[in-house]
C-alpha cells in the first residue's frame, strides 16, 4: 500500500503524555461496585471484568487498541487554542487552558493519527474527555477537520472517536462553527465515497453529537454511553418528570434508530477489521 | 405600531417611556382644547424624546441587545415575508412524522424590485416564534422538534432541485429540549442539515433576525453569507445558560453576554457574519416597515451577487468560508508561533464577482 508510508518508526508520543499509574491503585466500577486493581483494569482496556462497565479510554489509549502492533503516527501536535473572545468567567480562559495542559500533558482536546487496522490504512480524530470535558474549540474543530482532508487526500477511511460534553463555551460563536465547519468537511469525503465510521463513547453530547458525530455510515457506540442533544438535567426540568431509566444510553440510541452496533470495547478492533474487509473488498 | 401605554417594557427604555407617555398626554390635550396651542412644547418633546432614544441605542451594551433581540414585538420570520415577498404558498411537514410550526418555510416571490434587484421566486424559511399565550405555545416559542429541521431541508432540497436560492431567518431560543425531540434524533436531524446545506447547489443566504441560540440557529444557518441585524445575537449558549453552567448562578447573564461577544458587530469582527444589516434607531420593534426594508436591500445585493456562480464554485467557497472559521495558533520548535487563519474578514466572499 504505497498511498500509506509510515514517516518514523514506533509511537512518536512524548513520555509525559502517557498517563503513570500508580503502584497499589483500586477503582470501584461505578455500575458493580466491584474493587478492581488498576492493572486489571489496564489490561481489560477498562472495562469491568465483573460486570463490563468501561470506563473512560483517551485518545491514546484507542490508537493503541485499534492500530495493528501499536503503531500509528501522531499528526497535529502543534495546535493550541488562540484565546479570541478574551473569556472571562470566574477565572480567564487562558488559565482554565493552562491548567487543562498540565493536567492532561495534552495542548487541547484531540489527537489525530494515521496508521493500519487489518493491513488497512486509516485516518483517526479522537477526542478527550479529560480536556475541558472534550469541549469542542477552534483547535479541535481544526484538528478534526486535517483527518478528514487526510483520508481525503490518501483515499482511505475515516473514523472520528467522539467523547465529548459539546461545544466549548469559551470560545462562543467560534466553537458553534466548528460544527458547521466539521460537516462540511464531510461532504468532501462523502463525494469520494470514503467509508466513516464513528465510535460513540461516554459521553456524546451537545454541539458534538449535532454535527460530525451522527454524520458517519456507521455508528458504532460503546455499551452504556449516554449520546444525546439536549443534557439530561435541561430535559428534565423541560418536562418536569423524571427521565426513563436508560434514558439517552446507546442502548436507547440504538432501539430509536440511531446507533447501527454497540461494540464492547474488548471486540472493537477485531469489529473495525471485519467491517473495513467488509466494505473495501475489491470485486 | 402599538400604542406607547400598551408597550412591553425594556427596562432601559423606561426614561424614554416616561417621556413618550408625557408627549402623548400633550398631545390629546392639545387635540381636545381649542384655547391652548401646545405645539411649540410639542415639537420641543418630540426632539428631546429623539435625542434621548438616539443616545440610549448608540451606547447599548451586549444584555441590552439580547433584551432587544427577544422584544415580544420583534418582527419574525412570518413579517418580513409578508412584507418582502408575494404569494406565500406555505409548505407543511416533514414526510416522515409531521409538520412542526417553530419553523415556516415555503416558495415566495421575493419583492426585490423595491431594493434595485428584481422580483424572483425564492424558498424562503425560519424559525417562527408566537406573539400571544397561545401561538407562542403553538409554535413552541420557536423551539424546533427534529421535524422541523427535516422539513427545512426537504424544503431546500426542493428549492435545489428547481435551481431557486433560499433565504432563511434565524430566531430561536434553542433547538427544543425535550423527550421525544431526543427519541426522534434532534442531534442527527440538525447534523444532516449541516451536511447537506453545505453541498446543496444553489444560493443560500443567512439572516440573523433575533436570537440565534447555538445548534438550533446553525440547524437551519450554513450558508454562502451570514447577514445579521444590529440586535440579534447569536452564540453557542445563551447567556443564562452560560451564566448558570460558569458561575454556577442565573445573576450572571450579563457578564455571560459580555463574555460571549454575541452581537453582530462582535461577530463581524470575529469573521463569522458577513454583513451587520442596520436596524432604525430604537430597534426593529420600533419601527418595523424600516427594518423590513432594511433586510430586504442587504437579502437583495447577496442574491445578486451569489445568482451568477457556478453550483461547484458555489459549494467549493462555502465549505472553504466555514473551513476558515476560527483561530488557533502553531507553535513549531524554535520558531515563532503564527495565528491562523490569518486575521483578515472573509474577504474572499465579498469581493467575489464571478
Amino acid at each position: 500500500m504505497s498511498w500509506f508510508r509510515r514517516q518514523k518508526a514506533g509511537i512518536l508520543t512524548d513520555t509525559r503524555d502517557q498517563i503513570e499509574i500508580p503502584e497499589g491503585q483500586w477503582e470501584k466500577c461505578p455500575d458493580c461496585s466491584e474493587p478492581i486493581h488498576r492493572r486489571e483494569l489496564e489490561e481489560n482496556l477498562l472495562v469491568c471484568p465483573k460486570c463490563g462497565h468501561h470506563f473512560r479510554m483517551d485518545s491514546l489509549g484507542y490508537f493503541r487498541l485499534l492500530f495493528d502492533d501499536e503503531q500509528f503516527e501522531l499528526h497535529d501536535q502543534n495546535l493550541f487554542a488562540v484565546d479570541a473572545l478574551q473569556f472571562l468567567d470566574r477565572k480567564p480562559y487562558t488559565d482554565r487552558l493552562g491548567d487543562a495542559q498540565r493536567k492532561t500533558g495534552m495542548n487541547d482536546g484531540a489527537r489525530a493519527a494515521t496508521g493500519l487496522i487489518g493491513g488497512h490504512g486509516v485516518s483517526i480524530g479522537a477526542m478527550d474527555f479529560s480536556f475541558i470535558g472534550g469541549s469542542m474549540g477552534s483547535v479541535i474543530g481544526e484538528i478534526l477537520s486535517r483527518s478528514i482532508k487526510r483520508a481525503c487526500e490518501r483515499e482511505i477511511p475515516l473514523i472520528i472517536i467522539a467523547q465529548s460534553g459539546g461545544a466549548r463555551m469559551m470560545e462562543g460563536a467560534l466553537s458553534l462553527m466548528q460544527m458547521a465547519k466539521t460537516s462540511a468537511q464531510l461532504t468532501l469525503l462523502e463525494e469520494k465515497k470514503l467509508p466513516y465510521f464513528v465510535l460513540l463513547t461516554n459521553p456524546t453530547t451537545g454541539g458534538v453529537t449535532a454535527s460530525f458525530a451522527m454524520l458517519g455510515d456507521i455508528h458504532i457506540a460503546e455499551p452504556g454511553a449516554l449520546i444525546g442533544f439536549a443534557g439530561p438535567r435541561v430535559i428534565k426540568e423541560t418536562i418536569g418528570q423524571d427521565l426513563p431509566s436508560g434514558f439517552q444510553r446507546s442502548e436507547f440510541l440504538q432501539e430509536h434508530g440511531f446507533v447501527d452496533t454497540i461494540v464492547d470495547r474488548r471486540e472493537l478492533r477485531n469489529s473495525f477489521i471485519h467491517l473495513l474487509e467488509l466494505i473495501l473488498e475489491k470485486d | 405600531m402599538a400604542k406607547n401605554s400598551e408597550r412591553p417594557l425594556l427596562e432601559f427604555e423606561k426614561p424614554l417611556f416616561e417621556l413618550e407617555q408625557r408627549l402623548d398626554e400633550m398631545r390629546s390635550v392639545n387635540e381636545d382644547t381649542v384655547e391652548v396651542d401646545l405645539s411649540d412644547q410639542i415639537e420641543a418633546l418630540e426632539k428631546r424624546v429623539a435625542e434621548l432614544r438616539e443616545s440610549i441605542y448608540r451606547n447599548l451594551t451586549r444584555w441590552q441587545r439580547v433584551q432587544i433581540a427577544r422584544h415580544p414585538l420583534r418582527p419574525y420570520t412570518l413579517d418580513y415575508i409578508d412584507n418582502l415577498c408575494e404569494g406565500f404558498v406555505e409548505l407543511h411537514g416533514d414526510r416522515l412524522f409531521m409538520d412542526d410550526p417553530a419553523i415556516v418555510g415555503g416558495f415566495v416571490k421575493f419583492k426585490g424590485s423595491r431594493f434595485g434587484y428584481r422580483d424572483r421566486t425564492v424558498m424562503m424559511l425560519g424559525h417562527q416564534k408566537g406573539r400571544d399565550t397561545t401561538s407562542r405555545k403553538y409554535r413552541r416559542f420557536g423551539m424546533p422538534n427534529p421535524e422541523g429541521y427535516r422539513k427545512a431541508k426537504r424544503l431546500m432540497k426542493l428549492a435545489a432541485k428547481y435551481g431557486k436560492p433560499v433565504v432563511t431567518l434565524l430566531d430561536t431560543p434553542g433547538a427544543y429540549p425535550g423527550l421525544e425531540a431526543e427519541e426522534r434524533g434532534q442531534a442527527e436531524a440538525i447534523a444532516r442539515n449541516l451536511f447537506e446545506m453545505s453541498r446543496l447547489p444553489v444560493p443560500i443566504i443567512v439572516v440573523v433576525i433575533g436570537e440565534g441560540a447555538s445548534g438550533g440557529a446553525l440547524g437551519i444557518g450554513v450558508g454562502d453569507v451570514i447577514l445579521m441585524m444590529e440586535n440579534a445575537w447569536y452564540s453557542v449558549i445563551s447567556p443564562e445558560s452560560c451564566s448558570s453552567i460558569l458561575w454556577r448562578s442565573w445573576d450572571h447573564k450579563e457578564d455571560a453576554a459580555r463574555a460571549l461577544k454575541l452581537t453582530a458587530p462582535d461577530l463581524s469582527d470575529l469573521g463569522i457574519v458577513d454583513e451587520v444589516i442596520p436596524e432604525p434607531t430604537g430597534g426593529a420593534h420600533h419601527d418595523p416597515e424600516a427594518a423590513f426594508s432594511s433586510v430586504g436591500l442587504a437579502v437583495s445585493s447577496w442574491l445578486k451577487k451569489l445568482e451568477k456562480r457556478k453550483p461547484a464554485k458555489l459549494i467549493q467557497a462555502r465549505i472553504e468560508k466555514f473551513d476558515r472559521i476560527g483561530p488557533y495558533e502553531i507553535r513549531n520548535n524554535g520558531q515563532a508561533a503564527e495565528i491562523h487563519p490569518p486575521t483578515e474578514k472573509s474577504a474572499e466572499v465579498n469581493s467575489a464577482t464571478d
